[in-house]
């Protein structure tokens, strides 16, 4: 055992060393407290009577004999100020972000590569006729018919009225799933009996509620909602159930020590600790609804119902023509990996950097 | 046998500062279902008045952990009684147990929100805490973005946060460096003169309980019963590496391995 206190006088028996320490440290913030005056104390040795710190440590040696045993070797209490100043400069590690245009290129590039080749193969394949023109168009035919339609001026009243679907729908499954996650997780026998029967759900295909609903519903609204509910709530549930499952127990521990129990508990401890398995079950909530929606509006179609991207992709299939289904399917793609890169991808990367969850290799 | 009220009565000047930090009374606790029980402590009674440094030292499987969740209020004793004058007292783990969702300062506050102080005070107070564990500076850094040191440190003053009489640690820097734990030993010995605080100190680190504890109270093992009591008289500031220390520590650490042999006898 004193084999491994061995080094510690080494450390201590320099105090010069200990400005230098902090001096050298780029991050101006944290070490600049209490480095200010460790310097000076240092100089000062065991004469700054009239510090604070120096004068905390003459009132220190209550039970015995005075300072003398401070006088010895030992370091004064400033030294005490500077040494823990040195170490915490020298284990604080400086986090530097990269710059954003960077950040962008290392990140944009690449993908932007992969889509430039796709679309390369795609037109030589309609330039070398590997099926007839209206069966494969080009890249450009598609670009065009969904062009025509911008000019048209339909194409963003598809778009919203598909997007305002998904995310009502999304929401109202926010709402409900989150209660019923918290319940689940919280309460065992709940839990016993819906868990199970929850992550079982995840697993049916939501399209195969798409007949169910119609009977209940008819070709309507209530239809395609209920679709996007069914499809989206279990996925929002489950993230949670494992979000609260994933704690570690010394949160818990540790809230109780400070008080936090019950609603406070829940409110300070459990849901910010749960929060990153929460937005996990978010963005596959997201994802289920949109699966869901297009598969509602692919079938249920009806003239009083507004237009839909799945409306769309269903009437173009309709009229066989091929640059139109192409056109829709890509439409449905970009707002689906839209949302998720504009709206879930910069809240997540937040929530886990503040945390020190996102490695950067 | 349930909790045994005493008959002995109560001492005259019962307020938050009375003759007892904690007083720990003829407690056991067992674990398991009847029948196949595991007794972990068996009728310890120890007491830490207001303003006392004490030490709990002992080796694996003498229930030191378990008597510090007791005196916290985290679990019940299965016999005996436990008495916190001063309120909930504050406890420190080996993890630092921050809150990585808050900064260094609002994890304080959050202490001492729980506490009812009010929201145009806990900024001021979580400052005054911070500099106290000298980390000026370090109230809008996240958990991560701290040291070791730093994190023990930012929960001693979230600890302290709490205002108890009473600090509970339990091998708050055994997952520290001997460099680190050196001078953290240093800061917890600062602190407790400067606050009047009372420390139930565990460890299995016989020189660190002599370099901090007023008094050290040997436990032996399965169950855990309270083997010897030392008085440490040698004045503070002390250092690990000092000869009493060092003297103190083999007269404890002879009768620690005593205890530890009395094992493998059987």
């Amino acid at each position: 055992m004193a084999s491994t206190e061995t080094t510690t006088p080494s450390t201590t028996g320099k105090p010069d060393d200990d400005p230098t320490g902090p001096a050298t440290a780029p991050d101006a913030e944290a070490p600049a407290g209490p480095a200010a005056d460790s310097p000076a104390e240092a100089a000062a040795g065991a004469t700054a009577e009239g510090d604070t710190t120096a004068a905390a440590a003459g009132t220190a040696v209550s039970t015995g004999a005075p300072a003398t045993a401070a006088g010895e070797s030992r370091p004064a209490a400033g030294d005490l100020a500077g040494l823990e100043a040195g170490l915490d400069a020298l284990d604080s590690t400086v986090v530097s972000r990269q710059p954003w245009l960077r950040t962008l290129l290392s990140k944009a590039f690449p993908p932007l590569i992969a889509i430039a080749i796709v679309l390369g193969l795609w037109q030589l394949a309609y330039h070398f006729q590997l099926k007839p023109h209206y069966l494969l168009p080009s890249p450009l035919d598609v670009f065009r018919s969904l062009q025509q339609k911008w000019l048209e001026g339909t194409l963003l009243s598809f778009v919203w009225t598909s997007v305002s679907r998904g995310a009502l729908g999304f929401l109202a499954s926010v709402a409900i799933g989150t209660v019923l996650g918290l319940i689940v997780a919280r309460v065992k026998p709940v839990r016993a009996a819906i868990g199970p029967i929850l992550s079982g759900l995840q697993s049916l295909p939501s399209v195969a509620w798409v007949p169910a609903a119609i009977i209940w519903f008819g070709l309507s609204d209530a239809t395609i909602y209920a679709v996007v509910l069914l499809g989206a709530v279990p996925s929002i549930a489950n993230g949670l159930v494992s979000g609260v499952d994933q704690i570690s127990p010394l949160y818990l521990r540790a809230g109780r020590t400070v008080g936090a129990t019950g609603l406070a508990g829940v409110r300070h401890v459990l849901l910010p600790a749960a929060l990153p398995g929460y937005l996990a079950g978010l963005k596959q909530g997201w994802a289920f609804s949109w699966r869901s929606l297009m598969a509602a509006e692919l079938i249920v179609n009806a003239p009083d119902l507004g237009t839909g991207l799945g409306q769309l992709l269903e009437q173009g299939r309709e009229l066989q023509d091929m640059s139109w289904v192409l056109g829709a399917i890509l439409l449905i793609l970009i707002v689906g990996i839209g949302i998720e890169l504009l709206i879930f991808a910069p809240i997540e990367r937040r929530v886990l950097r503040s945390r020190g969850l996102l490695v950067k290799s | 046998m349930t909790t045994n009220t005493l008959t002995k009565p109560a001492p005259a000047a019962a307020g938050s500062t009375g003759p007892y930090a904690a007083r720990i009374q003829h407690v056991s606790k067992s674990f398991g279902r009847p029948g196949a029980q595991q007794q972990v402590l068996d009728n310890i009674s120890i007491d830490v008045t207001p303003g006392e440094f004490v030490c709990l030292l002992g080796a694996s499987g003498c229930g030191k952990s378990t008597l510090l969740s007791l005196v916290a209020g985290l679990d019940k004793p299965s016999a005996g009684t436990i008495e916190t004058p001063g309120g909930r007292p504050a406890l420190m783990f080996q993890e630092h147990a921050l809150f990585p969702w808050l900064t260094a300062g609002r994890n304080i506050e959050l202490a001492l929100r729980m506490r009812g102080v009010p929201r145009a005070e806990r900024r001021g107070e979580a400052e005054r805490l911070l500099e106290l564990v000298r980390l000026k500076g370090a109230y809008g850094k996240r958990v991560h973005e701290l040291s070791g040191g730093m994190r023990q440190r930012v929960a001693m003053a979230r600890a302290l946060a709490q205002d108890s009489q009473l600090l509970l640690m339990d091998e708050p820097f055994a997952a520290l460096d001997a460099i680190t734990r050196d001078v953290l030993h240093d800061e917890l010995t600062r602190i407790w003169h400067e606050t009047n605080l009372s420390v139930l100190f565990v460890t299995h680190n016989v020189r660190e309980a002599v370099r901090l504890g007023e008094r050290v109270v040997l436990l032996s093992s399965r169950p855990g019963r309270v083997a010897r009591e030392w008085q440490v008289d040698i004045p503070q500031p002390r250092r690990i590496e000092d000869s009493a220390v060092a003297d103190l520590s083999v007269e404890i650490t002879e009768q620690l391995r005593g205890e530890i042999r009395r094992h493998g006898q059987h």
